[in-house]
């Protein structure tokens, strides 16, 4: 009872701050997402808009979905579609839109041990790595990413859970930390172009492969069920939900870019 | 190194806004931090040097052990205490500064708890048997010789403040470093490392030593300056 | 200053009954009998290890005897602890001024706030440490904290002093000076109990001679008959210097 009693103090007493008297949602997204720089650019604009102040966790595509789970999420903006899915037959999610999406591309040391570079097939590429076990590095962090390098072995029919090697590095860490990882041992990586076009220690990797159909990183949003969590702001979320998939939410995420490229391809319905 | 010293000063220098957001809120959390903890491990230090009951030198034991509790473990648990599908969720405390002040609060508590215990069972040694002989026991045996090592306190204190300040697992978890919200210096160093922008996460580094270190040599001073007037 | 005499005689006399003290598996005190009475000072004799400390101690309620009894004419051990004071052989002062120090013991004492600050000026003349008031305690010589402790004793009018071996770190210009204070207190009426293992001290300021010897009471006289006329073997010995450290 004291203890709860502390807990309310504690909280009136930072409520006194501006910042709790904004109009805020949560959003669980990815660290991919906003380590690319996108939210820094597009959320203003929706703020500006709305006086909704949009407060974005990053985490992997699978903490974020599991963060939504537990109830501490107004909106999902993830990219891994079966994840959201299974998310939404759960009962988690009111309904999902496809918002954006942008490709994986793999990077690898210019000296290219696998003799990968320049090829478009991502598959065949992943098995010359494995050939010659050349080093790789994987998120291992139930990443959006890391479901989709997951995938890609499987098409690539490699059995990665059994026949990795000590060539295969499990970081279980985010996109940045991951590439640092691949930088500093000269290894291959899959990762998103978003993350890849802002990072900034690439040391001596470059991309190695692009343009594989199967490369295709669809980023979809959901507003977490307020049926389930009675405390989720459904108005705020809907809004941000709505703004996000309108004409004009698409035409800023087009107009995102990053030394005159663009990172982000709009494809709402 | 030499870049990440004079990109630290650049920083220092150009008063950029988003810095000094980030360290404001920094000394924020930690100082308040420092507050709750103090106040509740002064008394519980005191009370465990002065007082004699069956489990004290257990107590002792776990008290000096919770010095080192891992951050991450402390987040981790207030995470799941705040989280609305924890008990105590309908605060909506989480992903708020409340929130990691409550864990850097609790990450801290036994580091004051348990040298405030040693400072005062030290000074018990001294004054006990005048205190007695005057009639001064218990609780107000305490709160005097809390009083009087008041500035031998602060060393407890400040190494509260340290490992506040340092820290950055709890504050990680409990906090999800939002950006302009709970985005504090530790978790940016954190941020900027992973997005690969080493000398920007090392020049940040070097302003929170400062900082640190600055808030060091004015408690020293303060210590220094009451130890030469009381003796 | 008689105010210390107009306390009246609540606490005394003293009996100690069959008391032992032991610890550590020794025997420090075997089965001390004794009344201590109002009036003449009492000086407890003995050489270094002999248990006058201990004694002292358990008269005054600091320690527990591990067999006998100890008890003051008034059973409220709570009233009877405060109106006794002790002053110790090094002098324990908090990190405030020499005033403060004193308006704390007062204060502890349950003084009223009005009452203290007189109270304690008053002690702080007695002792001739005025002019040192406002100096932080713990900055004073040895002999100044030692007569510091003094007026705070002072100030809260005992009717028992006990001291512990006062002037044993003391040079002796400063035992001079606690001398006269302790002078002063037995001229006011406070009852002196004194454990010293200084004979010319003992014989200055002393009435009467209480003689431990290896935790046992083995002779009690007035002064004067002690020193000339010592009853025990182990007591001449003593005085002659020839007692081997207990």
């Amino acid at each position: 009872m004291g203890l709860m009693r502390f807990f309310l103090a504690l909280s009136l007493f930072f409520s006194l701050s501006s910042e709790a008297q904004q109009r805020f949602i949560t959003v669980a997204s990815t660290t991919s997402t906003e380590q690319s720089g996108l939210f820094k650019y597009l959320l203003p604009v929706f703020e500006q808009k709305t006086g909704i102040q949009v407060r974005v966790v990053a985490l992997g595509t699978g903490q974020a979905l599991d963060m939504a789970r537990r109830g501490d999420a107004d909106v999902v903006f993830v990219h891994a579609k079966p994840l959201e899915e299974k998310f939404l037959a759960d009962g988690f999610g009111v309904k999902r839109f496809d918002v954006m999406y942008n490709d994986f591309i793999l990077v690898g040391p210019k000296s290219d041990p696998a003799k990968v570079g320049g090829t478009k097939d991502i598959v065949a590429a992943l098995q010359k790595v494995k050939a010659a076990q050349a080093p790789f590095a994987s998120r291992g962090d139930k990443s959006g990413t890391h479901f989709a390098e997951l995938e890609l072995w499987k098409l690539a029919d490699v059995d990665i859970a059994k026949d990795k090697g000590p060539w295969y590095r499990d970081t279980g860490s985010g996109m940045g930390p991951t590439l640092n990882t691949a930088a500093g041992m000269d290894a291959y990586a899959l990762t998103d172009r978003g993350t890849w076009l802002s990072f900034k220690n690439r040391g001596d990797l470059v991309i190695s492969v692009e343009g594989d159909q199967r490369l295709f990183n669809q980023y979809g949003v959901m507003l977490v069920n307020p049926a389930k969590y009675p405390h989720v702001k459904k108005e705020m979320g809907q809004a941000f939900v709505d703004w996000v998939i309108s004409p004009e939410g698409q035409k800023t995420i087009a107009d995102y870019k990053i030394g005159g490229e663009q990172l982000f391809f709009p494809n709402a319905r | 190194m030499a870049e990440a010293l004079l990109g630290a000063i650049a920083l220092i220098t150009s008063w950029d806004a988003k810095l000094v957001e980030i360290v404001v809120l920094s000394l924020e959390v930690s100082l308040s931090a420092v507050f709750f903890a103090t106040l509740l491990a002064l008394p519980l230090g005191a009370a465990v040097a002065v007082a004699r009951f069956p489990g004290r030198h257990a107590l002792i034991v776990l008290l000096n052990a919770l010095m080192g509790l891992p951050p991450v473990v402390v987040g981790l648990v207030v995470y799941l205490m705040l989280s609305r599908a924890g008990p105590l969720g309908q605060f909506g405390l989480l992903f708020t500064p409340a929130a990691m002040v409550v864990a850097q609060t609790i990450l801290i508590l036994p580091i004051i708890a348990a040298l405030t215990r040693q400072a005062v069972e030290d000074a018990w040694l001294e004054y006990q048997e005048q205190l007695r002989s005057l009639g001064v026991s218990g609780v107000s045996a305490a709160l005097t010789l809390l009083w009087d090592i008041r500035y031998s306190l602060l060393t407890a204190v400040l190494a509260g403040l340290g490992r506040a300040s340092a820290e950055v697992g709890a504050v990680m978890i409990v906090g999800g470093n939002i950006d302009g919200v709970t985005r504090v210096m530790t978790t940016t160093i954190a941020l900027e490392t992973s997005k690969g922008d080493l000398p920007l996460a090392l020049s940040l580094g070097i302003v929170l030593i400062l900082l640190v270190v600055l808030l060091n040599a004015a408690a020293f001073a303060v210590k220094e300056a009451a130890q030469r007037k009381y003796g | 200053m008689s105010a210390h005499a107009g306390a009246a005689r609540a606490l005394l006399p003293l009996r100690l009954d069959g008391v032992c003290f032991a610890a550590g598996g020794r025997t420090i005190l075997d089965k001390i009998s004794v009344e201590i009475g109002a009036g003449p000072s009492t000086v407890i004799l003995g050489a270094n290890g002999a248990g006058k400390s201990v004694l002292m101690r358990l008269m005054h309620g600091l320690l527990a005897p591990t067999a006998g009894r100890i008890d003051w004419s008034d059973p409220d051990r709570g009233r009877a602890r405060q109106l006794q004071a002790m002053v110790f052989q090094r002098p324990v002062m908090l990190r405030r001024s020499a005033r403060a120090n004193v308006i704390f013991a007062l204060q502890a004492a349950g003084i009223a706030r009005s009452e203290r600050e007189r109270r304690a000026d008053e002690a702080l003349q007695e002792v001739g440490l005025s002019h040192l008031a406002g100096r932080p305690a713990r900055v004073l010589s040895g002999g100044e904290q030692q007569r510091l402790a003094l007026a705070r004793a002072w100030a809260l009018h005992p009717e028992v002093l006990f001291l512990d071996e006062p002037t044993a770190s003391l040079d002796p210009s400063a035992t001079r000076e606690i001398e006269t204070v302790i002078k002063a207190f037995d001229a006011s009426g406070t009852k002196i109990v004194m454990a010293t293992h200084n004979l010319g001290q003992a014989q200055r300021l002393g009435d009467e001679v209480l003689f431990i010897n290896q935790g046992r009471l083995v002779e009690r006289s007035p002064v004067e008959s002690f020193f000339k006329r010592p009853a025990s073997a182990e007591a001449a010995a003593f005085i002659k210097g020839e007692l081997p450290w207990a």
